[in-house]
């Protein structure tokens, strides 16, 4: 397993090192956070496109979040989502490199814990809808799990319909709904 | 001061301090709670159709006293029936307006077209309390079918229209009334969610549990004291059991993964829950105090809904065990579960008559979800809704309606449905979202 994560994290690395404008580094002294890695991802969605030192700086979520990848938004870790079509339970091969890099990280880290939450569209009863979206979750929990995560690092569990990303009544809404969320606990 | 009559030919035997205490303990149960909950606007109820021969009723209007509630008793009891779609109200207006059974000129009642009439009077006692009396008479048979008695406070003025309400409608439909049970659903008004318990006509809400984040699924405990139910409050689904009594509550489901779906035992000591502790959706049975976790179906399919028959014997229950969603029964000692419906291709939350006979679920067909009624013995099954969105149906405790929650301009709102499809109510308050019914004792 780790033959193939390895690769992925140093990629990841190695490419938010390159994104990373100079600037970056200044505002995270300001706001005191500690680099603990040389990756200097530290600035994540503030990062992108954006080169005023205020509004970069705003977008620091808090010194917890300094060097992590997983606010990277050039890194795999930083995806967060996985949608399934309609009536179908099956995570798509365009997920594998986000969950690979998933799967490297908690590999990585043993005291990290995941919750992947499932949601399903409005359409129907509120119960059964909430057995499907347990039955989304699962399905990334067991992909995860075949890709060497413990047991005990997961949770898989279910919004059903009740928090939806899109609360319109439209094909894009139901399409937007029907997801499996990976939330880390620390976040 | 007399508080029971018997009448010498219909007697009825209830003492009075067992009324007394039937009134008082609901209404004790919304003071403690009030106390901290606030209620506030109470759902509108429209009543739409209803059968096709009704019988008639003339509520002459009870002699009043000064500063009794409003409104008065027969407009409560007589909207109630209303409700119900078996009854027609008779013009009172310009009528002679009787008090006692030998005022009563039963030749002008049924020249009236009249097939019953109630009367009586209120009588203010010391301390702010009342005494009521009522007497429903058969206009035909010229004969008295009920008199009752009771002695009251203004806070029960409303529970006792309802028991007015269920005696005219037992005495003459020989069905029990309904009209004394109470409701509970889920409303939301914008990022807020509110656990309410409210009598049947939708009157009296008290918010039980109030939350930022979502709440379904609530379900009374047999004895009405009780309600199961499911909160996200954790940042996932969880089982809780709460008194009505003094809101204390208690987790009763909290497992790892999603635990939901309560249904309570008949016996009103266990509860049939859905947990995802061993992975897929399955049923598992668990005293109400959180102990003693058995589980009840197996396999890998997706097993939700269930719901105890009258008996405690049978689960009732969705599975998409058969390729698409649909209802099965399993016995509660285990075995292998039978598949209930067939047409369709999603058949889910089963509710079962509190007879036994009959099955209530939501039905999917060109896209439309309705409230179907299936009778267990022969199969037949029929759509009671024309509405398209309808979820969580509940029978009456009386077995003669369905309650079940719809959508109407774009909101969730309430609605009952008689057994024949019949007669339907819709109830409602502007600006609320109301969803997740269950209809209590």
């Amino acid at each position: 397993m780790n033959k193939i994560f390895l690769p992925v994290l140093l990629a990841l690395t190695l490419s938010a090192c390159g994104t990373t404008p100079d600037t970056q580094a200044t505002i995270e002294d300001r706001t005191g956070a500690t680099a603990t890695t040389p990756a200097g991802s530290a600035a994540g969605a503030g990062s992108t496109g954006l080169d005023g030192s205020g509004v970069a700086g705003s977008a620091l979520p808090g010194e917890s979040s300094a060097g992590d990848p997983r606010k990277d938004p050039a890194s795999p870790l930083s995806k967060r989502s996985v949608f399934f079509d309609f009536d179908s339970y099956v995570v798509k091969p365009e997920y594998s490199p986000m969950l690979e890099a998933h799967a490297g990280y908690l590999q990585s880290k043993r005291d990290a814990r995941i919750i992947l939450q499932g949601s399903a569209d409005e359409r129907g009863s509120r119960e059964y809808n909430l057995a499907l979206g347990q039955k989304r979750a699962e399905a990334v929990r067991r992909a995860l799990a075949v890709l060497g995560v413990s047991d005990s690092q997961m949770e898989a569990i279910s919004f059903g319909e009740e928090k939806p990303r899109s609360e319109a009544s439209t094909e894009e809404a139901y399409a937007e709904n029907r997801r499996t969320d990976v939330v880390y606990g620390d976040e | 001061m007399v508080n029971l009559f018997i009448n010498q030919a219909f007697p009825i035997e209830i003492p009075n301090f067992m009324l007394r205490a039937f009134l008082l303990f609901p209404l004790l149960c919304l003071t403690l709670l009030s106390t901290s909950f606030s209620a506030r606007a109470a759902m509108e109820i429209q009543v739409i159709g209803g059968a096709a021969s009704k019988i008639a009723v003339a509520w002459v209007p009870f002699q009043a006293v000064p500063g009794q509630p409003e409104p008065t008793l027969t407009a409560i009891a007589g909207d109630d029936l209303d409700r119900s779609g078996q009854f027609r109200r008779v013009d009172v207006s310009g009528m002679l307006q009787p008090v006692a059974p030998a005022q009563v000129d039963y030749g002008v009642w049924r020249g009236k077209g009249a097939d019953a009439v109630v009367i009586g009077h209120v009588a203010a006692l010391p301390g702010g309390r009342f005494e009521v009396r009522f007497y429903l008479l058969d206009v035909i048979k010229q004969t008295q079918l009920a008199a009752f008695s009771y002695t009251i406070s203004a806070a029960q003025w409303r529970a006792t229209a309802h028991q007015i309400a269920d005696i005219v409608y037992e005495k003459l439909t020989g069905i029990p009334g309904a009209f004394s049970s109470r409701i509970a659903y889920v409303q939301k008004q914008g990022k807020r969610f509110e656990l309410r318990v409210a009598d049947a006509d939708g009157q009296n809400p008290r918010t039980v549990v109030r939350s930022d984040e979502p709440v379904i699924s609530p379900r009374f405990s047999p004895d009405g004291a009780r309600l199961a139910y499911v909160s996200f409050e954790d940042k996932k689904p969880v089982v809780y059991v709460q008194s009505l009594r003094d809101g204390r509550r208690s987790k009763v489901a909290a497992f790892k993964g999603s635990n939901s779906a309560p249904a309570w035992a008949p016996d009103g000591r266990r509860l049939a829950v859905v947990l995802t502790r061993d992975q897929a959706s399955q049923i598992y049975l668990i005293n109400a105090d959180g102990s003693g976790l058995t589980r009840l179906t197996r396999g890998g399919n997706l097993d939700t809904e269930p719901v105890f028959s009258p008996d405690g014997k049978t689960l009732f229950f969705t599975s998409d065990r058969g390729g698409s969603a649909q209802i099965y029964r399993v016995a509660t000692s285990g075995g292998e579960p039978r598949r209930v419906t067939f047409s369709g291709s999603y058949n889910v939350s089963p509710a079962i008559s509190p007879d036994g006979r009959n099955l209530t679920y939501i039905s999917r067909e060109d896209g439309r979800f309705s409230v179907a009624l299936h009778e267990l013995a022969s199969g037949q099954t029929r759509v009671l809704t024309d509405t398209a969105r309808d979820e969580s149906p509940s029978f009456a405790p009386n077995g003669q309606a369905v309650l079940y929650a719809t959508v109407q301009g774009g909101r969730g709102i309430l609605g009952t449905v008689s057994l024949d499809g019949k007669t339907r109510t819709r109830l409602s308050e502007p600006g609320v979202d109301a969803r997740e019914p269950a209809w209590g004792p």
